[in-house]
């Protein structure tokens, strides 16, 4: 096992699968030359050259369109949207174009293509650069969604999409980009559609996605050792597959439900989970369903209002502990 | 060019450049187009087709002339005025009729109807109904043609309306500036919908006057001269498959009918229309070929099978069975399902 950061693990992940297949192509605003503005595809662009590796115009229905293009016609393109909120610019390319071919066509047309995003707040960027939106996403039927939290998933699920035919979006949360954490050495290959259970407890089943799964297992450590609740944590990874069978399991086996979403309050996704957890699961729960969300408004860019927008680990304790006993 | 309606003398012999054969394949082509799309209203007005279309009469010059130009294994990406454009890559008639009327042996099994028109396996890569969005995928799938080293060439159809939309221009430079062998054609028909594109539009050639912008040539073409059509797509293919990139043509032509079944086409000044009908694309060829010496009974011969043709289309079209209520859960993913769930 070798530590990387969460930024690392997305230039290894692509790395690993554009070395495997030539196929594998790699283009966004600042990515080959700049390394990425964020610094997650350092080195690709001397690993690979500027054939494979291509630095494009400010144009994001340009670069998914052209993703989409080189998709339908053989190659397996990445596509970087270099913060998720400019995903609104080339929404018609993600929701109408790539998402529908498939189906409109009658499965005539092959897709497989990723696009990478950088998503979230704890930058202090403000609403237009901070956002959280895969919900938007996962509303969009035809089109997979992941959002990694780990350095290990991040390339183990870059690699998965590379090698999925479906198109797949890869939000990744912008804050955990220096996070260290253990990646298995060599290949490292993960399952889109799967949720992971990172600790059980009995008294309720959180779930959570990206920045949120940490905050979920620090306050799970609070609410343990100060209030004498004990939680199980689920890692969602996957929006979209989503995996209900691990869900399902994980509140039946403690009745009760709390889903930890960065992005705004309606449409959130934990709001699907919480409908299927009511239609699938009732009888199973011992108390109502708490979803901890970002308010319903756009996110403010002050450390002090950012802080106290999204949920933090505080946040999270005081609610479960005020609402489970 | 001079865009005013009025006939232009054209030299040529039945063996000058394009010569004889390439001629009655353009002539047979517009005609399949012309009579095929002569049905699709025909058969609106029988309400045995629902929902909405786009028809491309008086416009099958440019589709006819590309879609003789073209290599089999070349890209097309057009519009949702795109039943010409699909039927000249060759995809079957039945095909085509039998979308616009939803039944099973549509082109799209009834999923994606008339405006989404597609046949991979003839190269006819999609028709897109948002409008701009396909000329950036044209460009990506010539991206992946020079990436292959296949020397395929894209080719994305659009209307005059197209070029004051954002994909448009992104899509023009990003093309120039990775020197991709796509064609962008321009069917300028004179109207944006409803409206007079001159009237909504900051310079007199829609596309071709913003080409300078991205170091392209300015290209204008009687885009109701199949011949003239069929010298420029070949030129400016010939020049993209060779690695000299991109090409930005504006073929000047005239929609007979209005902008889709809802519109009678009222807002055309008196007069405008017939003046065009006497430039009509195929009167026009019909002549030059007599005129080149073309006997009557050659062309005569022609228009009977192709209308043979299209009867025979619309009669297999109407003997298919609605599509399968199978299909709705059907190829959301690749392994042929619509799970999002386990």
């Amino acid at each position: 096992m070798a530590e990387l950061t969460y930024r690392d693990a997305v230039a290894a992940g692509i790395a690993q699968e554009m070395e495997r297949d030539e196929r594998v192509v790699f283009l966004g605003e600042d990515v080959a030359h700049a390394g990425g503005v964020f610094k997650a595809t350092v080195g690709l662009l001397d690993k690979f050259g500027e054939k494979r590796v291509r630095d494009c115009p400010i144009s994001e229905q340009a670069i998914l369109g052209a993703a989409m293009g080189a998709a339908m016609t053989g190659l397996r393109p990445i596509a970087e949207i270099m913060f998720s909120d400019f995903l609104a610019v080339c929404w018609d390319i993600v929701a109408n174009e790539i998402a529908k071919s498939r189906y409109m066509t009658n499965g005539q047309v092959q897709m497989p293509l990723v696009i990478r995003t950088a998503n979230g707040a704890g930058s202090r960027f403000g609403a237009q650069h901070s956002q959280s939106v895969e919900n938007w996403a996962m509303m969009i039927p035809g089109i997979k969604v992941v959002a990694p939290a780990f350095p290990a998933d991040v390339k183990g699920l870059i690699a998965a999409a590379v090698r999925d035919e479906d198109p797949v979006l890869i939000f990744e949360q912008k804050s955990l980009y220096p996070m260290k954490g253990e990646v298995p050495d060599g290949e490292h290959v993960d399952e889109l559609g799967k949720a992971r259970v990172l600790r059980r407890g009995k008294d309720c089943t959180i779930v959570a996605l990206a920045l949120m799964v940490h905050r979920a297992l620090a306050a799970a450590e609070i609410l343990e050792k100060e209030h004498g609740i004990s939680c199980t944590v689920i890692d969602v990874r996957s929006l979209v597959p989503l995996d209900t069978v691990t869900i399902l399991a994980e509140v039946a086996a403690t009745g009760r439900l709390v889903t930890i979403e960065e992005n705004p309050r309606l449409c959130g996704w934990g709001a699907e989970i919480a409908s299927i957890i009511a239609d699938e699961c009732f009888w199973e729960l011992d108390g109502p369903i708490i979803r901890i969300t970002t308010p319903h408004i756009p996110l403010p860019s002050a450390d002090r209002l950012e802080d106290n927008t999204i949920p933090s680990v505080e946040r999270i304790v005081r609610e479960i502990s005020e609402r489970i006993d | 060019m001079d865009t005013s309606v009025k006939r232009k003398k054209t030299s040529g012999t039945t063996e000058d450049d394009i010569g004889r054969d390439i001629r009655l394949e353009l002539f047979r082509m517009q005609l399949e187009l012309r009579l095929c799309e002569k049905r699709a209203y025909d058969l609106f007005l029988q309400n045995l087709i629902k929902g909405t279309s786009h028809l491309s009469l008086g416009q099958e010059a440019i589709a006819a002339a590309f879609g003789v130009a073209m290599r089999p294994d070349d890209y097309t990406f057009c519009t949702y005025r795109g039943h010409a454009h699909t039927l000249a890559r060759g995809a079957s008639m039945t095909g085509v009729l039998g979308e616009l009327m939803g039944r099973e042996c549509g082109l799209l099994g009834g999923k994606g109807g008339s405006m989404h028109l597609t046949d991979v396996s003839k190269g006819a890569m999609g028709s897109y109904a948002i409008i701009g969005a396909h000329l950036p995928v044209a460009a990506g799938a010539a991206w992946s043609a020079q990436y292959r080293g296949t020397e395929q060439v894209a080719v994305c159809f659009f209307g005059d309306g197209t070029t004051n939309i954002g994909a448009f221009h992104e899509a023009l430079n990003f093309s120039v500036v990775w020197k991709l062998p796509v064609i962008f054609v321009c069917e300028n028909n004179l109207y944006m919908e409803y409206t007079p594109i001159s009237a909504v539009t900051a310079v007199e050639h829609p596309a071709a006057d913003r080409a300078a912008a991205y170091n392209l040539e300015k290209i204008v073409v009687d885009g109701n001269d199949a011949d003239a059509m069929y010298r420029t797509a070949t030129k400016y293919i010939t020049r993209a498959r060779k690695g000299g990139g991109p090409a930005l043509i504006e073929a000047m032509t005239y929609r007979h009918s209005g902008h889709s079944r809802a519109d009678p086409g009222k807002y055309r000044p008196e007069g405008e229309l017939e003046k065009w009908l006497e430039r009509d694309p195929i009167k026009i060829y019909r002549e030059r070929l007599l005129g080149l010496g073309i006997v009557e009974a050659t062309l005569t011969d022609i228009e009977g099978e192709v209308m043979q043709q299209v009867n025979e289309a619309t009669e297999a079209a109407k003997a298919s069975a609605p599509p399968s209520l199978d299909g709705i859960y059907q190829h959301v993913w690749a392994d042929g399902g619509a799970a999002w769930r386990n």
